[in-house]
């Protein structure tokens, strides 16, 4: 297949092209969540994200905190944004990063003011900002302005023998017109981490991955309280015919193919060294993962699944794949491309791949995720550890 | 004519999936290979094809051993060290928790 060398995307003011043109209100912290919800009730065409967190967080935790904020804000799937929270201070810190961009944000604060007052003012900048996004129109851009994100979950055997693999099809035949990539899920490597590491295209890349591994595999040393080989494979692991969790892991690492990383990623990081594939440090958990790659910029997440995972992102549309037969009918509703033929040979990797990169332009250029049609909207902070 | 039977020849059902030529383990993909039963694989790097007789019966997504591996022996899949060998297999054997553990823990 000829891959198609461009798709209708929006133009963003600093450069970045973006799938969707949302209107966001973010609330910078848990107490603000009412308040955002309200503006976007109030006003058609935005979005609010309310999250758990951002308060009394401090250090690294705290860090993380801002870089989703201000990441998930810049963006380009984000045409505007509208930032609340409960201080001044910590608000324009966000505000001010995000104005950078070059795109239109705003934001409020609560204190001494109250949320009636808030919500006023607050959605009659929403309702400037949702009117005027409303006029941006696609436009032609080359595959290139795509930032691809992948992570795979509710994993079982066809996940490593057909989905995953498809994936990592689709970047070893989009990584050559400078698409951007990124996997993470640090924990679920254990087993291929050193493998891994050597996809590193650099001695650099290479260490930095093999110490982001070795930190995470201390801290679960120090916290676990049994042999992990209780946890890893789980039961339902086991049952359905994976026997280690270098089995498990390798069915993971499917989903990059052939690819080198170009550098490593701290949580929700923003990559710069170009196109190409990076690894990001996250949890292996769905809506903790894709709401950091999401924050560090990508605009488009493949979701390999076997048993059936429905997450979805507010702002990152979600494309999610399947190779297992059952799920591909049961749970048709959260499917968008099924690829369940592989099994049973009525279709090669190649073939399955065209099929995703199809799929994947189709979604770029507008149409609707399943997830998306049914309002999956997780947005969850990565949290570090315990608030002051 | 020729052309068509080679279609159903091709088409035949797949009952193992084997990721690499390396290999020395395979994946059922059906519901199930009954003892004495021979399983038509697929061999995903390079789309080829390959015949092994199951020993034993082996469920969905369970692995079944393409060689005899003794006590000690790396099992590969994805063409990667997933672990070793406690029990020895003979070819065409379940390949599972049972004589595999992890060389992690």
């Amino acid at each position: 297949m000829e891959i198609p060398k461009s798709f209708l995307g929006y133009k963003r003011e600093n450069g970045r092209v973006g799938t969707r043109n949302h209107v966001i209100i973010l609330p910078v912290d848990d107490i603000s969540n009412a308040c955002a919800e309200a503006v976007s009730n109030n006003i058609k065409g935005t979005i609010a994200l309310p999250h758990s967190y951002g308060r009394l967080q401090f250090g690294a935790d705290l860090e993380l905190h801002f870089k989703t904020m201000i990441g998930t804000a810049k963006n380009p799937n984000v045409a505007a944004a509208i930032i609340i929270g409960i201080e001044p201070k910590w608000t324009k810190r966000i505000v001010d990063e995000v104005a950078k961009t070059g795109k239109p944000v705003e934001g409020f604060s609560i204190e001494g003011a109250g949320d009636i007052e808030t919500i006023m003012k607050a959605s009659k900048k929403a309702q400037e900002f949702s009117i005027w996004a409303s006029e941006k129109q696609r436009e032609e851009c080359p595959v290139s302005d795509l930032w691809i994100s992948v992570k795979c979950g509710e994993s079982d055997t066809t996940s490593g023998l057909a989905s995953n693999p498809t994936v990592g099809n689709l970047m070893d035949k989009l990584e050559p017109l400078g698409v951007h990539l990124c996997f993470g899920e640090t924990s679920e490597l254990t087993g291929a981490e050193s493998v891994c590491a050597k996809r590193g295209k650099t001695k650099e890349a290479q260490d930095k991955f093999m110490k982001t591994w070795n930190d995470y595999n201390d801290f679960i040393l120090k916290e676990a309280t049994d042999d992990l080989s209780e946890s890893q494979p789980t039961a339902g692991n086991i049952a359905g015919g994976l026997t280690t969790i270098e089995e498990k892991a390798f069915g993971n690492f499917q989903k990059i193919g052939s690819r080198q990383f170009i550098d490593v990623l701290t949580p929700a990081e923003e990559p710069t060294r170009g196109p190409g594939l990076y690894f990001m440090d996250t949890s292996s958990a769905a809506a903790e993962c894709v709401t950091l790659q999401a924050a560090g910029g990508f605009n488009i997440h493949l979701f390999p699944t076997g048993q059936g995972n429905i997450i979805g992102n507010p702002i990152e549309p979600v494309i999610k794949l399947t190779a297992n037969p059952l799920t591909a009918v049961k749970m048709k509703e959260h499917i968008d491309v099924d690829v369940s033929k592989i099994l049973s040979r009525q279709m090669n990797l190649d073939q399955a791949g065209d099929e995703l990169i199809k799929a994947t332009l189709r979604v770029a250029n507008g149409r609707f995720t399943c997830a998306e049609a049914l309002g999956h909207r997780e947005f969850v902070m990565t949290k570090l550890y315990r608030s002051a | 004519m020729i052309f068509f039977l080679y279609r159903i020849q091709k088409m035949a059902s797949t009952d193992i999936i084997i990721h690499d030529k390396k290999d020395n383990v395979g994946v059922v993909v059906i519901e199930k290979v009954a003892p004495n039963q021979t399983c038509n694989c697929w061999i995903m790097e390079g789309d080829e094809s390959a015949t092994v007789e199951a020993k034993n019966e082996v469920p969905l997504g369970h692995k079944l051993a393409l060689v005899d591996l003794n006590e000690g022996d790396t099992i590969i899949k994805y063409g990667h060290d997933i672990g070793k060998v406690v029990k020895a297999v003979k070819k065409g054997e379940h390949v599972h928790v049972h004589n595999v553990k992890t060389k992690k823990w």
